[in-house]
């Protein structure tokens, strides 16, 4: 598989989850685990542009596929945009969960899903956050959503 | 606790009172922030838990050759190896075996734990660990352990453990493990009067803090030392307890804190810390515990209550009395539930002027999990209940709900515990639940089927008022502030770098903060009862006014001045004749670029010991104002609007604070609507995050203000007092009263819609007869 944009090449035994692969073996600590049951999305990471729960998807699942974390994602030109939106709104307490919003984001920005405030609210409903009351997040969210023009003339 | 002696250098509102962006955004963002679960230690093992598969049991035979063959096993403990330590904690009361022995006393309680090279292989073994038990009568809920002849949790003597800060602990009567009482005028009398009485029964449930991050800790057991890296909230205290534990000299304990994952109280005290290290000690290698969401949930909850109150009023709507008899169920293990039971016996009169109280307040064993910290507990417990009382008396009396409080609330000065004992009332009650009321639309018409609420009420805030730290000034001029606070989502490094930059009229960038090393950080007592910015703050206030002073004085002796002709200025002191930079200052006092200057800061008690008893150190207003609608049809309730006070004295930094009452009205929404951790027969049938809903982002309220009152009325730095905790005690009050607003007047917690809609047809009846 792809992780970050380098080739990655592993024997992984059967039942492996994304999530130890990613956190055990590579030391990519960013996707934390929580719940366990695709509720909470502190876990998520894109696997070929989709955000999935790799606390529940096998290693070898992502056989030749490409995937994005957030270490990768925040090497990324595109990422200054979103850590302006967060941190300006202070959009983050105890930042467990901040990776996994930030992932499904830009997912659904990539696939024109980030229309409108409730595109926001539908988009993230497969992301808990304890800590913020979601109402700042919601606020960056929406920046995310009228800031992409200016953004990418920017780049 | 007096605002310290010298005058900050920098206008205030230029480093504090601005809402800086957070130290630690960029860290987190990026995903590179370090917790618990991402430290690796060399040749570190990975732990897991048996636990008991029954609430209540004797244990007949634990055999665990199996486990110990399978390969990859480096260790597997059982509580009979730990004889030699006594083994035996609980900051509270020493109830709490590192591993059950002869009995277990809740499902979930460990029984064993293995250390092996991975997870998977820990897991395994745990299951050819063979337990055999012997099953007593559970008990199961509080009616259940204070019944007459009910089973015992515990039957021997309590010990009381380090830190219960409650005076001399009352003996064990049956399953009741602490009681407060209050009895102040005399309520016969009162009741016996009354023109208005409202009285009734109420449930508040066992709810789950859902910390993301769930316990976990690496610890390092060596020679004659042990190094934890835990998910603590009060590192000071856990250092206490374990080197207590393991006969350990105190300094012979290190406890790093990694960030973590939200606290809000789930890490306060002790929690995963023994059981890490006495594996450590058995495998002889680094060994991580990480809780499941499943095991965490029985490691620690909020505790669930039973509460009989009883209000009376004249006919004009003047409060005169309150009893109360309340109990509390601590689960298996005291925990916090002593301490728990006190602040809910504090917040059980509510904030008014009263003729006569009587609080009756007991905390009892069950075999369930045990009960601990949750933000706002005590205040969240009684606040929705007191609040309705009040409103009633009010639709009685025909006053407006917001009029009674405006003629019955104290006032500024006046004593808040009717037995005149601690410290007065500090804040404008008053002119806050005004400002909350307004921002709801207070006054203006309704639908059907939609109310308006307000709640008021006090939680005692800030713990023991001890808190030590120190400001360290590089050669360069960078400044790294010690400090003990926790850093758990709340903003503390920030904020306490924000007074660090005030106090040295520097930039922000200039200032760092870390996570508590025990080992060199100074002592702080904890994090928790939104204590931080108030006592560590004013520690950092002090100790950055203290290294001030020394470049001011390295300044005077350099350069042959009076002291008294020196200013510190934008990174620089200034005389008379001449200035320098501090880093210039630093490197003529030793000679060349290097050296450092330390300035350190004390916060203690200023008379007396500190206690609980007569503290608080402020009391932490609770204050919201909420708009609901009902659905007749379903019973849901949807929160439209609500408002909440901040009345923070001085707002460091007002983005921070806004953020802190926004997460504290979301876990307030989930308390109030869906939060319940579902017990049969002492099973927690709902152990997991699909059963057991959280808030989610459609769950926000569609309007929600979270109000900033300054009046600089606090202990802490610039006026300050703290905040966060009482947004959360408000919230569910504010529903509850908006809801009996609406014509559903509900006496248990959470109101789910089956609840509702049972009380609406209930109602319907009642109306039809």
């Amino acid at each position: 598989m792809t992780v970050n944009g380098a080739p990655r090449e592993l024997v992984a035994p059967a039942r492996e989850l994304l999530l130890d692969t990613l956190r055990e073996r590579l030391g990519l600590t960013g996707a934390k685990r929580s719940c366990e049951v695709q509720v909470c999305g502190t876990c998520t990471v894109l696997v070929d542009g989709e955000p999935v729960s790799s606390c529940t998807y096998l290693t070898c699942d992502a056989d030749g596929r490409e995937v994005l974390t957030i270490e990768g994602f925040s090497e990324s030109p595109e990422f200054a945009e979103f850590e302006r939106a967060f941190t300006e709104r202070a959009a983050l307490q105890c930042g467990f969960c901040t990776p996994g919003f930030l992932l499904t984001l830009k997912a659904l920005r990539d696939a024109g899903e980030l229309r409108n405030r409730e595109d926001v609210i539908s988009g993230l409903d497969g992301s808990v956050c304890r800590c913020t009351g979601y109402k700042s997040i919601v606020k960056a969210a929406e920046a995310l959503v009228s800031a992409p023009d200016a953004a990418r003339a920017e780049r | 606790m007096s605002t310290p002696e010298a005058t900050a250098p920098t206008a205030l509102a230029e480093r504090v009172g601005r809402s800086e962006p957070r130290k630690d955004a960029g860290e987190k963002i990026r995903g590179r922030a370090e917790f618990s679960g991402d430290v690796n230690v060399p040749r570190m093992l990975h732990g897991k838990v048996l636990r008991a598969e029954v609430p209540h049991a004797r244990i007949s035979s634990i055999d665990a050759s199996a486990a110990e063959a399978v390969p990859g096993v480096v260790a597997v403990l059982l509580g009979a190896e730990l004889a030699g330590f006594d083994p035996y904690w609980g900051h509270a009361i020493k109830d709490r075996p590192i591993l059950a022995t002869e009995r277990v006393r809740f499902q979930g309680e460990p029984v064993a734990a293995v250390a092996a090279e991975d997870e998977a292989t820990a897991e395994a073994a745990l299951r050819e660990i063979v337990v055999d038990y012997e099953e007593l009568p559970v008990v199961g809920t509080i009616p259940e352990a204070i019944a007459e002849e009910a089973p015992l949790v515990h039957d021997g003597p309590l010990r009381p453990g380090l830190f219960h800060g409650l005076g001399k602990l009352p003996e064990r009567e049956g399953n009741v493990c602490y009681r407060y009482r209050l009895d102040a005028g005399s309520v016969e009398l009162a009741e016996a009067e009354a023109e208005l009485t409202v009285e009734g029964e109420y449930e508040f449930p066992a709810v789950y803090q859902y910390a993301m991050e769930t316990h976990t800790v690496v610890a390092d057991f060596g020679d004659g030392e042990i190094t934890l890296w835990a998910s603590c909230q009060h590192p000071f205290l856990v250092r206490a307890e374990i080197a207590d534990l393991f006969n350990l000299p105190i300094g012979r304990v290190r406890v790093i804190v990694p960030y973590l994952g939200g606290g809000f109280g789930s890490k306060s005290y002790t929690k995963m810390e023994p059981i890490t290290a006495a594996l450590s000690w058995k495998a002889g290698r680094p060994v991580r515990i990480q809780n499941r969401v499943d095991e965490s949930m029985v490691t620690t909850r909020r505790h669930g209550m039973r509460c009989r109150m009883r209000t009376t009023a004249t006919r004009d709507g003047r409060l005169r009395s309150r009893s109360v008899r309340l109990w509390l169920d601590t689960g298996a293990y005291a925990d916090n539930g002593p301490r728990v039971c006190a602040t809910a016996g504090d917040a059980a009169p509510g904030p008014y002027a009263w003729e006569a109280v009587q609080v009756d307040a007991s905390c009892v064993y069950s075999n369930t999990g045990p009960a601990g910290s949750y933000r706002a507990f005590g205040s969240v417990h009684l606040q929705w209940i007191g609040e309705l009382q009040v409103d009633e008396l009010a639709r009685q009396a025909g006053v407006d709900p917001l009029e009674i409080r405006r003629r019955n609330l104290l006032r500024p000065g006046q004593p808040v515990r009717p037995d005149g004992t601690g410290k007065p009332l500090d804040a404008d009650l008053v002119g806050d639940v005004e400002k909350a009321a307004a921002a709801v639309g207070w006054g203006k018409p309704k639908r059907d089927w939609a109310g308006r609420g307000v709640a008021v009420g006090l939680l005692a805030a800030g713990a023991h008022p001890v808190s030590r730290a120190s400001v360290r000034m590089e050669a360069d001029g960078t400044v790294e502030v010690n400090v003990g606070t926790t850093e758990m989502g709340q903003g503390a490094r920030t904020v306490m770098a924000q007074i660090a930059a005030q106090e040295l009229a520097i930039e922000l960038e200039q200032v760092t903060m870390q996570g508590a090393d025990t080992r060199f950080t100074p002592y702080d007592r904890s994090t928790g009862a939104s204590r931080s910015t108030t006592l560590a703050g004013l520690a950092v206030q002090r100790a950055a006014a203290d290294l001030r002073e020394r470049l001011l004085a390295t300044a005077a002796g350099a350069w042959g001045v009076e002291r008294a002709e020196l200013e510190a200025v934008a990174g620089a002191v200034r005389g008379p004749r001449r200035e320098a930079g501090y880093a210039e200052l630093i490197a003529e006092r030793f000679g060349f670029i290097g050296g450092e200057l330390v300035g350190e800061g004390e916060v203690r008690p200023e008379q007396g010991s500190g206690s609980y008893a007569e503290g608080p150190v402020f009391w932490e207003i609770c204050i919201a104002a909420a708009e609901v609608g009902v659905d007749p049809e379903t019973g849901r309730v949807s929160v439209e609007r609500i408002a909440t006070i901040a009345d923070v004295g001085r707002a460091i930094n007002p983005l921070l604070v806004e953020r802190q009452d926004e997460g504290a009205v979301l876990q307030g929404v989930g308390n109030a609507l869906f939060e319940e951790m579902v017990y049969e027969d002492g099973f927690l049938t709902n152990d997991n995050l699909l059963e057991y809903r959280v808030p989610r982002v459609e769950d926000m309220p569609a309007r929600m203000q979270a109000i900033i009152v300054e009046n600089g009325d606090g202990p802490g730095p610039y006026g300050a007092k703290g905040c966060g905790e009482g947004a959360q005690a408000a919230t569910p009050a504010a529903i509850a009263t908006a809801l009996a607003d609406a014509g559903v007047p509900m006496n248990e917690l959470p109101f789910t819609p089956e609840r509702v809609w049972r009380r609406i047809q209930q109602i319907k009846e009642a109306d039809q007869r």
